[in-house]
């Protein structure tokens, strides 16, 4: 596994977060790739599949990360995505604002919090990547 | 047309196919009312009955005679009010005495009304139950709406506010965990944008306070005779740190009596946020210019800048609650996205109008008029 690196690309609004997330996964030992809105990752996901994904949900649109699911989806059906969002049934922001037709398309594998634990992140993508 | 269901709880047949010959074919309709109503009537001999319907048929009206031969009117009424049925009751009795209207009105009766009665009569007191009943619904469909908005706003807003926390929070475990090495001088950029995303925060907080007052409009108003040109001054001033770092050069300039009756807190609001999008959203070495011009019956301000500009879809969206135009071009800007929708509702309350010229890559102007009185 050593030279064969799964690449993960990250994708989130929030420069901060994103090398944050970025330095996280690098240091677990993966290859990253980096985009700041739903847009610039379309383009990288038109010639890179990546092993596994990382959307924020609240980019461009408040549900840019599901429709870059949706479009990440139908590209590489196997691609695993983790969508990671500030926002959560806690805040009262749920994904019922979302009508049901919707629902039936958002193919994300997990849904994470925010302000994850890097050991926590680990066992998730490992979980997904079947390592 | 929309039709309301009446049932008519009344012993004597005779006042029940009267009911039923005189709303028949009557419609009611008002100009703030998008359809017409018409009228089914649905009958019931006994109290008992009438429960029976109210609670397997959509009832809108009751019209309920109060001496019954089981339980009498005011019982009827008791249940309806403790099922909480969406629906007005009119009281229709042959024994009118105060003593009864007063218990009925209390329990919850729209209107009461004398047996006999005229069709006129009875047509009248219907056109206004029917009003009252349309302007109840309304009003109740409002304020679910008015919550549904402010579900949203706080849905976003604690978005807005989660997101900073999260970025500082993960700067500090970086450092805690010594992720870029031993000394300080390794986390200057991690602790230079923890700052930044703070600042950020503490200035969405200020907008918030500057919303709150406007939307509860508790906020004392000190009304004065202002010089507009004295406030943009103040504005272009705490901007100027900011215009010279990208050599920036502003401009003001006022025609005629620059004098407006008006909060100086609220025109230091409405200049400082133009002010400060006009100056972040520019090019470096641009230009801002404020022209402040009379125009007898109003006072026209705008500011101009050689910014980025917006596309049309943009414009849109800018006046909305958190809305931030993202793209290469603007994500090092900081912004809580509160700032035109906070200047927007300041300019309504002075009966003003907000508009945006903009052409991308070109530069943006804002155009408020505020009319004096």
């Amino acid at each position: 596994m050593s030279n064969e690196k799964k690449l993960i690309l990250i994708v989130d609004d929030d420069a901060d977060y994103l090398f944050q997330m970025e330095t996280m996964v690098k240091n677990l030992g993966f290859r990253v790739i980096t985009a700041e809105s739903q847009a610039e990752a379309e383009k990288i996901l038109d010639t890179t599949e990546p092993d596994l994904a990382i959307f924020d949900l609240m980019m461009e649109q408040e549900d840019s990360g599901f429709i870059l699911s949706y479009k990440a989806k139908r590209k590489y059906p196997n691609l695993p995505i983790i969508m990671a969002s500030a926002a959560t049934a806690e805040t009262g922001f749920s994904f019922d604002l979302y009508n049901d037709n919707n629902k039936s398309w958002i193919k994300a594998d997990l849904y994470l919090e925010k302000g994850i634990r890097s050991d926590q992140l680990h066992r998730e993508i490992n979980k997904l990547l079947k390592l | 047309m929309a039709t309301l269901h009446v049932l008519v709880v009344d012993d004597e047949p005779g006042i029940r196919s009267g009911i039923n010959r005189i709303l028949g074919n009557y419609t009611v309709g008002y100009a703030f009312m998008d359809e017409d109503f018409d009228f089914n009537l649905i009958e019931a001999e006994t109290g008992e009955e009438a429960i029976e319907i109210l609670n397997t048929k959509p009832v809108d009206v009751v019209l309920l005679d109060n001496k019954l031969p089981g339980m009498d009117g005011i019982e009827v009424l008791e249940y309806i009010n403790k099922q909480k049925f969406d629906l007005a009751v009119m009281m229709i009795t042959s024994y009118a005495s105060l003593d009864l209207a007063i218990k009925a009105t209390k329990n919850g009766a729209y209107t009461f009304m004398p047996k006999p009665f005229t069709p006129q009569e009875l047509r009248a007191t219907i056109e206004n139950v029917t009003k009252h009943l349309f302007l109840k619904r309304m009003t109740q469909k409002m304020q679910v709406e008015g919550k549904q908005i402010r579900f949203q706003f706080l849905s976003v807003l604690s978005h807005e506010l989660k997101s900073p926390i999260n970025a500082i929070e993960g700067y500090l475990k970086m450092m805690q965990e010594k992720q870029y090495g031993d000394k300080i001088e390794d986390y200057e950029k991690m602790i230079d944008r923890s700052l930044a995303r703070l600042k950020g925060m503490r200035n969405l907080i200020m907008d918030l306070l500057d919303l709150t007052k406007i939307e509860s409009g508790k906020k004392e108003r000190k009304m004065r005779e202002i010089e507009l040109g004295s406030v943009a001054r103040t504005a272009m001033d705490s901007m100027e740190p900011y215009s010279i770092q990208k050599n920036v050069k502003m401009t003001l300039k006022t025609h005629g009596n620059t004098y407006l009756l008006s909060d100086a807190d609220e025109m230091e609001i409405i200049f400082n946020n133009l002010i400060s999008n006009a100056v972040k959203y520019n090019k470096d070495n641009g230009k801002v210019d404020i022209l402040i011009e009379d125009q007898f019956k109003c006072i026209n301000i705008r500011v101009t800048d050689t910014g980025i500009g917006m596309s049309e879809e943009d414009l849109e969206k800018i006046f909305g609650d958190f809305v931030r135009i993202k793209s290469n071009k603007t994500k090092e800007i900081a912004g809580s996205g509160l700032g035109l929708s906070i200047t927007k509702k300041m300019v309504e309350q002075y009966n003003g109008t907000i508009q945006v010229e903009s052409t991308s890559d070109v530069g943006t102007t804002f155009i408020i008029t505020l009319p004096r009185n």
